[in-house]
């Protein structure tokens, strides 16, 4: 709950805010809903580095996180998502997106699965109202915890050997997806093994008032292995190489669009393997079939595009001539070694073996040019290491 | 050894056995389940003290499908009216009462440019009545058209109401969504022949005079014809379950079966479809097609389940208003009362309380705080008067629409049936001294009496509010006005679609179409 005074301030810190402000050496801030995280600390490659080589730390707590319980909790659950959760057994993490009546999504996210009828969900956009309404003809309780879980990603390479230092021992059999409780400072660290950078790594929830302890224990126990905080845009430079899509930039939120052509649904973004039309009823069903025999509008497309100029926002045409779709998240990619992006276009264009080129406008000390980079669809993520996926997890 | 059935209709009220009716007839077989042990769902005649009987809910007929009367040989099946063409007398504790006749007032102090101005406003009401009554017998047109099919109805209803030429069209466009005081205070200065008028834009509703578009709940009241006669109010010999025994009567002869004490505990499921239904014994049924006469609620929230529905659908059903303001009073008296001011052969016609708009009005005021009205508005008939069947001999039953009683009373209407009974006796008693002294036994329906003893969420007999925003296309809620449900294989045919409520018929008409149609 927030404190009665709380319109005195608008935007607050984390949990974490007194270590990740002492740590910012550039104090660049930006907003997420009503907290503040970091940009960059101090080099965003050094940062970007710390993902693919070493250990990167993020702050995530402002992510909105939803607790969902009651008798009906599994049934509530599967018929808000597209995909099946009676497969998500407790312990389990799953990604999934929820859609409108039309089939179209209004978010994606993650489903944790503590225990049998206990869910968190995990979002990037404010979901209560869409939960709540959800919820008629169901026996659930519904309740928002963002500000109740602090919550770290600790990812890269070593994050598994830091983690096991600070005392989580036997983390390395945690499987991708996988969740378990340690008892941390006379409370319980959770610990999953998910993450948004496409690598090895975990997310720690905690509560909040154990944050700074548990940040000061951490950073001890990485000194060795490279432990090094990072800000949104390293992590957005991971996120965009493992191929994952964000709410907000790369799709719009249905209950945020105004006009019918701007949202997407889940084929269009590249989640038909999260839809499952044998599982019981869930809200866009019968528009999903119905796209499914009648074909999608649009497609979402991975893009290694020609050149190195980032292809942020540019046009995406057919051969030359035809405008077909347009860049949704673009980057250098230096694990790739290649300027990828992610896009939309209609359908039929960005099959696999479709050559598209992107409109590139780009600056050379105040002066425009333009190029025409040609763009080869990519079928997965851009940069997808074994160990994401490795049981044992590698411990060095 | 699942009993299997191409259709099965669940409710035999009116609608459902007109659907059933036609479905029978176009060659299904078809199976009515009705949790009553009488067909007639909330259209029956009942006994409610000993020798007296009454129409439950509904008292007048006046809406009755002619198309479905004449279809399904409603008189050869048995219907007969005992009174046709009642008038309407306005009654006033201060002064002599007015005696409406149609357009005319027959008896009573109404100067002469309110008579003419009755008769050119009452012209032009029944003119617009009758292009709705013209939208009954139609699917309602579609929002979103997939083809010029679609698009079809949609320029019927602009070409009627482009046919009513330049100056009546613009008339029905301005006072087609208006409050009926408004459009009153604009025609009328008698209160006693404003507060009649307006009664009909607010009974059965929600609503007070000054409340939205209860112009167009009038012109809904005035949709109907009886033998022919538009906007007129009958009595059906027998009272309103001889309309269903009729129905049930050509519903059988076209070879449908109807079967009573078989309530629906809930709709089966299987792979995204309807496949039949579970009965409150634990039987089940299976059925191609399922037909649902309950309302858009009861059907959709509770037999069916949200869980089968999509989230949005589902909140639209959830906020469909349908919390019934409309109390049934049944009194049985010892011998006919006399009413301060009424002739003896006005006392078979249609008694109204409403003796001004503010009466109207303040007697409304209280529903929207869940509270009742402390001197209500009241529709009273003597239906024994012309049907000697209803009471035994030399006696008389009152049945009567008493206004405001909100389903979701504040107290809760353990707490609030007695106190709102003797209020409504008070407001009879000052019309008619010495009533009280002729009951011999009084029975009270409270919304949620009729929820419980009909199975009608919210106790509101149209099974939804009549207001612009749930008609027609609207009606139950967009994406499901065309009878046919989002899930496959499920129908709605009830008072909760397009057309709506009232003893009618047409809703259970459409449906049959839209089934037969394949739609």
């Amino acid at each position: 709950m927030l404190p009665r005074d709380h319109f005195h301030q608008a935007v607050y810190g984390t949990a974490f805010h007194p270590r990740t402000a002492a740590a910012n050496q550039l104090n660049a801030w930006h907003r997420w809903r009503d907290h503040t995280v970091a940009d960059a600390y101090f080099d965003v490659g050094m940062e970007y580095n710390a993902i693919r080589n070493a250990c990167a730390v993020f702050d995530l707590s402002p992510m909105t996180k939803h607790l969902i319980t009651g008798p009906d909790a599994l049934a509530y659950m599967n018929r808000l998502v597209t995909r099946d959760v009676a497969r998500i057994k407790p312990g389990r993490v799953g990604y999934c997106v929820w859609c409108d009546d039309a089939g179209q999504v209004i978010d994606d996210g993650t489903i944790f699965h503590l225990s049998e009828n206990v869910f968190r969900l995990c979002s990037q956009e404010r979901q209560l109202d869409w939960l709540h309404r959800s919820s008629i003809g169901f026996d659930v309780r519904i309740a928002e915890e963002t500000e109740e879980l602090a919550a770290l990603a600790v990812q890269g390479p070593t994050s598994c050997a830091a983690l096991r230092k600070l005392g989580l021992a036997g983390l390395e059999s945690l499987g991708p997806f996988a969740i378990r409780t340690y008892p941390f400072a006379g409370g319980t660290l959770t610990v999953s093994r998910t993450g948004f950078t496409g690598d090895l790594g975990y997310e720690l929830w905690i509560e909040p008032d154990q944050a700074l302890g548990l940040w000061d224990r951490l950073f001890a126990a990485g000194r060795d292995f490279g432990i090094r905080a990072i800000g949104t845009f390293a992590l957005e430079m991971s996120r965009i190489e493992a191929g994952y899509i964000q709410a907000g930039i790369d799709f719009l939120p249905a209950d945020r669009a105004v006009r019918p052509d701007r949202t997407r649904s889940p084929f269009e973004l590249d989640l038909g393997w999260l839809v499952d039309f044998n599982k019981p009823h869930f809200t866009g069903r019968a528009a999903l079939l119905a796209e499914q025999r009648s074909g999608s509008r649009y497609r979402l497309v991975r893009l290694d595009v020609e050149g190195n100029k980032p292809a942020k926002d540019a046009y995406l045409y057919d051969g030359r001539r035809r405008n077909v779709g347009v860049v949704t998240s673009a980057v250098w990619s230096p694990a790739a070694k290649a300027s990828i992006a992610l896009g939309t276009v209609e359908m039929p264009y960005g099959g696999p073996e479709d050559e598209l080129f992107a409109e590139i406008y780009y600056q050379k000390e105040l002066k425009w040019s333009r190029c025409m980079a040609r763009c080869s669809v990519v079928p997965g993520a851009f940069y997808d290491p074994a160990r994401r996926r490795l049981t044992p997890a590698p411990d060095r | 050894m699942t009993e299997q059935w191409p259709v099965v209709v669940i409710g035999a009220g009116h609608n459902g056995l007109v659907c059933a009716a036609l479905l029978a007839r176009a060659g299904r077989r078809v199976l009515v389940l009705e949790a009553g042990s009488q067909p007639g769902g909330a259209a029956i005649t009942r006994e409610f003290a000993p020798g007296y009987r009454v129409s439950a809910v509904a008292h007048l007929l006046h809406l009755l499908d002619p198309t479905v009367e004449r279809e399904l040989a409603l008189a050869q099946h048995g219907l007969r009216l005992a009174a046709s063409g009642l008038r309407t007398v306005a009654l006033s504790a201060a002064a002599a009462p007015l005696v409406l006749d149609g357009a005319a007032v027959v008896r009573g102090e109404v100067c002469a440019a309110d008579r003419s101005a009755l008769a050119a406003l009452s012209a032009r009401l029944q003119k617009f009545a009758a292009l709705i009554a013209r939208q009954h017998g139609r699917v309602p047109p579609r929002l979103a058209w997939a083809s010029w099919k679609d698009a079809l109805p949609a320029l019927a209803l602009a070409l009627d109401i482009r046919r009513l030429g330049r100056r009546d069209m613009r008339e029905f466009l301005r006072i087609a969504t208006m409050n009926i005081h408004d459009v009153l205070e604009e025609s009328l200065v008698s209160r006693a022949l404003q507060g009649a008028l307006a009664f009909d834009g607010v009974l059965g509703t929600r609503l007070g005079p000054r409340s939205g578009n209860t112009l167009y709940a009038a012109l809904y009241r005035r949709s109907g014809s009886v033998a022919g006669r538009a906007g007129v109010l009958a009595l059906p010999q027998g009272g309103m379950g001889a309309v269903t025994q009729a129905l049930a009567a050509a519903a059988r002869s076209a070879g449908a079966e109807i079967r009573c004490n078989a309530a629906v505990r809930e709709l089966l499921v299987q792979e995204g479809r309807v496949t039949g239904v579970t009965l409150e014994s634990g039987a089940t049924i299976a059925a191609a097609i399922v037909v649902s006469n309950a309302d858009p609620k009861t059907t959709l929230l509770r037999l069916l389940g949200a869980r089968h529905l999509e989230t949005g659908f589902a909140q639209r059903v959830h906020h469909l208003r349908s919390t019934g303001t409309a109390a049934k009073l049944h009194l049985a008296l010892a011998a006919l009362p006399a009413f301060t001011g009424v002739a003896d052969q006005d006392l078979g016609q249609r008694l109204v309380i409403a003796p001004d708009l503010d009466y109207i009005e303040r007697a409304f005021n209280p529903a929207k705080y869940r509270e009742f009205s402390a001197e209500p508005v009241l529709e009273i008939t003597l239906p024994s008067v012309h049907d000697v069947t209803l009471a035994p001999a030399g006696r008389h039953v009152l049945s009567a629409i008493v206004q405001y009683a909100p389903y979701d009373l504040a107290t809760g209407w353990d707490a609030g049936r007695e106190p709102f009974l003797r209020a409504t006796l008070q407001v009879l008693e000052r019309h008619a001294p010495g009533i009280s002294g002729l009951v011999e036994h009084a029975e009270l329906l409270t919304p949620a009496d009729i929820e419980q003893q009909f199975r009608i969420s919210g106790g509101h007999w149209h099974h939804g509010e009549l207001a612009l925003d749930q008609f027609m296309m609207l009606r139950p809620v967009p994406g499901a006005a065309h009878y046919a449900m989002p899930v496959p294989g499920l129908y709605l045919c009830g008072a909760g679609c397009h057309p709506g409520g009232g003893v009618m018929g047409s809703a259970g008409r459409n449906a049959a179409q839209v089934i037969l149609k394949g739609g």
